[in-house]
């Protein structure tokens, strides 16, 4: 039996299945073993269908898989809704005094273990701990030392108390010995524990960890699954920093607010998601248009409109790329993984104060919703560089003021940066307006200063094109003729990818793209190659567009909008009919 | 701050583009009174501007300032305000800007409260897009877009303000300029959200809203027995539809301003090379 086990509970909504799943996670992190975890979740707080899956490795995991070794089932539908993953040697945990499983039988070949998880979480001390009686079963199922909860559950339960605290190892260990002396299976799983010390943390963490290591003071937001948890990361730790997180009445308020802060010289940021976004995107220009660095981050859904809000999809790259009126300089950057996100949150924001231009930050429901493993010396805080460009102060600001004593805040200079002061700095004081202007902030409709403005912004891309590494990450084989190319959050399941293609003799270059614009041109890449296919999760393909745009050349496509990422041994499944020719289907699920 | 800052140090060299007689001249000359005489200078003051002829005023003015996009400058002048208390906020706009596509912002700030002035310029018409109808129409007013006159009952900003939890509201007349740069003064002085609503009239769209209008109108409650800090007596007033008052109408002394309250006091623009000292603690919070 290898020891990649996928492990799941499932329930309903309410019935503290994240909090559960947490707990395992956080087990098996602390143990030594990396650890994947994903959410299934529906639009509502109580009722309706939800799961929390675990994969877990003492190898690195990158991904979800097609396959559930353990589920603990509180109710019927989750077999259900998990019956194409579960396999003969699954094993079904479930509670067949509870009314609505008591005719319940695992189906096919599969192990049904019958536990009275309430009559035993009652013996513990509640009902309350009913999960937890489950999670011992589990352990036991998978041979995992159950002594690797316990600390888990002191980090959970530490707040509310020893008695606590024992009543859920107690309630762990009950379910533990249910199992064992009524079942005393043997499923061949060892769990094994390691010396390794790994952090676990998702996403939107990531981003916040990144933007306070980054400096970042000021943070303005409007609720809104699934960028929410950036704003709850930081409100409180920000404080300590001499920050602050402001909830605003709306997106419109937030970015205003978060541009506002800008100003005045803070490292600041905003995140959302996609219909935050649409709000967002009259003031994006004129953040542009000012000059003033600000990060904003879209932590992408399904859409249009309000969409599938608990569900995957990278459908914004064409908003984040060309959203708003007129043309406005700009740059993407899209995160290729949970760590990527802590160190793309910080170049996010030197890209912005160095070129004055803002930032979009583009991650997505998979990647915040999703908790991994890492090594902490992967969040290296003596690595991290503040660099906050042309900042003037008053010993500086000569150099800028012109005959008439006036600072001249868009200067059009060589590469198309302009000096900048903070309110306070004496001499400073200027205009700054969205309407055009001249190099002292003054509105302008003079045809020459018109051009020379617009030129002078969109030189500091320029500028930024030539000073900055835009190289995509790269794996595989570097001499493969077949180059899949996928940008954002999907870099994990191909990587796995890559190993299961290897196992059945498929070689493949494969290029994760992190910077959307400006960005590499991949256009040699891709003529050299045999064959181009493009992974992303979206039905039309917007990254292929945009590389076929750059290449001339046509690419094939790998597109998935059903709202569920791409798993690994799914992904090479296609990837492979797709280099023998075969029209990809999209898969409904 | 120096003390030898005239309000002229306000004055930017742009000439304004306003029509001669604009009602906007006049609250402009108060403002930069107002601040000069409360003892800021331009290089500590903030100015937002919003969108429309009443937004110009960014431009003409000399201070750290942004003129930004429609109905939204409050909420930068929030940003602006938390990310360095230190600063003299002074939020600027229309009726349209404010109370129109802005409502929404406008009753988040008041009822916020954050430590800056917000000046509207009320002349009851839009001006900037050439004389449609606004929130502070009268009913029944003929404008290009009401050519049978408006349907819609107009705002009352004021209790609006009040609902909202407003600590500071005020109505000056941008003509009667040693009363308009006094209350102005005052709503600097006051520690919270300093509300003027300001008539400004429009010689050019508005034949209704003129000045001899409110000259002739206007009550100052200077020279009543009104009590500022009486919230019933406040609401009597606001409320009263057939009055044009200028004055302070209500003025809560307890208020305490938003970032003070959420322990703001310094500038946030300074910060470290790199990340804080103690940021690995950040990451073994995820052990
Ligand atoms: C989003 C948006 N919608 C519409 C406009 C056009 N617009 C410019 S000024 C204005 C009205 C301004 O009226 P008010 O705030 O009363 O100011 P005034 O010009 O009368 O001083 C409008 C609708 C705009 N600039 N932006
Ligand atoms: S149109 Fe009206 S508001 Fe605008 S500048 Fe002229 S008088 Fe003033």
């Amino acid at each position: 039996m290898p020891d990649d086990l996928n492990w799941a509970i499932g329930g309903e909504a309410g019935d503290g299945i994240d909090s559960t799943g947490k707990i395992f996670a956080q087990a098996l992190s602390r143990a030594g073993r990396h650890v994947f975890t994903s959410k299934d979740f529906a639009s509502r707080i109580r009722g309706g269908y939800t799961a929390y899956k675990v994969r877990t490795s003492v190898d690195r995991v990158e991904s979800v898989v097609d396959r559930l070794d353990i589920l603990i089932a509180l109710t019927e539908r989750t077999v259900e809704e998990n019956m194409d993953e579960l396999h003969d040697d699954s094993v079904i945990i479930y509670d067949g005094e509870r009314t609505m499983m008591k005719d319940f039988e695992a189906p096919g070949e599969m192990t049904g273990l019958d536990v009275p998880l309430k009559r035993l979480a009652e013996e513990a001390g509640g009902a309350i701990v009913r999960n937890i009686v489950a999670l011992g079963a589990a352990c036991e199922v998978a041979d995992f030392p159950i002594e690797n909860l316990d600390e888990s559950l002191e980090k959970r339960f530490g707040d509310k108390g020893s008695a606590i605290v024992d009543t859920n190892k107690q309630a762990a260990r009950l379910g533990q010995d249910y199992v064992a002396d009524e079942y005393g299976l043997d499923t061949g799983y060892e769990l094994e524990t390691t010396d390794s010390d790994y952090v676990l943390l998702n996403g939107d963490e990531a981003i916040g960890m990144g933007a306070i290591a980054a400096g970042c003071r000021f943070y303005s937001g409007y609720p809104i699954t699934p960028a929410t948890d950036v704003m709850e990361y930081l409100t409180g730790r920000i404080d300590q920093y001499g920050g602050k997180v402001v909830q605003a009445e709306d997106e419109l308020s937030a970015i205003n607010m978060a541009l506002g802060a800008a100003r005045a010289g803070a490292r600041s940021m905003t995140a959302t998601s996609g219909p935050g976004i649409d709000l967002m995107t009259e003031t994006f220009g004129l953040i542009a248009q000012t000059e003033t660095p600000l990060v904003i981050c879209d932590v992408m859904r399904s859409g249009p409109s309000t969409g599938m809000p608990t569900k995957q999809e990278q459908g914004d790259l064409n908003m984040t790329l060309y959203g708003g009126h007129g043309e406005i300089p700009r740059f993407v950057v899209a995160p290729t993984t949970v760590a990527e996100c802590f160190h793309k949150t910080i170049e996010a924001f030197n890209l912005a104060e160095k070129y004055q231009t803002p930032v979009y930050l583009v991650s997505d429901l998979a990647m915040a919703v999703t908790e991994q493993t890492y090594e902490p010396e992967q969040f290296d805080m003596d690595a991290v560089e503040i660099e906050r460009g042309r900042v003037v102060d008053e010993d500086g600001i000569e150099e800028w003021t012109n005959e008439k004593g006036q600072f001249t805040p868009h200067a059009a200079t060589d590469d198309g940066v302009s000096p900048r002061t903070f309110p306070g700095v004496e001499g400073g004081a200027h205009m700054t307006t969205g309407l055009e202007h001249d190099g002292l902030g003054r509105r302008t409709e003079d045809e020459q200063v018109r051009v020379e403005q617009v030129d002078k912004r969109n030189r500091k891309v320029e500028t930024a094109r030539e000073r900055e590494d835009w190289s995509p990450r790269e794996f595989g084989d570097p001499d493969s003729d077949n180059l899949v190319i996928s940008w954002g959050s999907n870099e994990g399941a191909m990587l796995e990818a890559l190993d299961f293609l290897e196992e059945e003799g498929v070689d493949v270059r494969f290029l994760s793209c992190p910077y959307i614009f400006p960005r590499e041109n991949l256009a040699e890449d891709i003529r050299e190659a045999d064959e181009v296919i493009v992974v992303e999760c979206n039905a039309t393909g917007q990254w292929a567009d945009v590389l076929e745009h750059d290449a001339l050349e046509r690419v094939k496509r790998i597109n998935k909008y059903t709202g569920v990422r791409f798993k690994a041994d799914e992904l090479a499944e296609r990837v492979k009919e797709e280099l023998a020719g075969e029209p990809a289907e999209v898969e409904a699920e | 701050m120096s003390s030898d800052i005239r309000f002229t140090d306000f004055k930017s060299d742009a000439q304004p583009t306003w029509c001669p007689g604009c009602g906007d001249f006049g609250t402009m000359n108060g403002m930069m009174k107002a601040l000069a005489n409360t003892g800021n200078d331009p290089d500590n003051t903030f100015v937002v501007a919003g969108i429309g002829c009443s937004g110009k005023i960014g431009t003409y003015m000399h201070s750290y300032a942004l003129h930004g996009v429609h109905g939204r400058a409050l909420p930068v002048g929030t940003g602006v305000k938390m990310a360095n208390p230190n600063l003299e906020v002074m939020v600027a706009g229309g009726d349209g800007d404010g109370y129109s596509i802005g409502a929404g912002h406008f009753v988040h700030a008041v009822r916020r409260n954050v430590d800056m002035t917000y000046i509207v310029m009320d002349n009851r018409i839009y001006g900037l897009t050439k004389g449609q109808f606004s929130p502070t129409s009268r009913e029944d007013f003929e404008t290009s877009t009401s050519p049978e006159g408006t349907k819609q009952q107009p705002v009352n900003p004021l209790a609006l303000a009040l609902s909202a939890g407003g600590t500071f509201i005020a109505q000056s007349f941008s003509s009667d300029s040693q009363r308009h740069t006094e209350i102005v003064q005052q709503a600097i002085e006051h520690d919270g959200f300093g509300f003027v609503n300001v008539y400004s009239p429009c010689v050019t769209f508005n034949d209704v809203d003129t000045y001899d209008y409110f000259r002739d109108t206007i009550v100052d409650l200077d020279e009543t027995d009104h009590d500022p800090t009486d919230y019933d007596d406040a609401k009597e007033k606001i409320l009263d539809a057939d009055k044009e008052y200028q004055g302070v109408i209500y003025q809560d002394e307890s208020s305490v301003g938003f970032e003070e309250r959420e322990g703001l006091s310094e500038s946030m623009a300074d910060i470290p090379d790199g990340a804080p000292e103690d940021a690995m603690d950040l990451v073994r919070e995820f052990y």
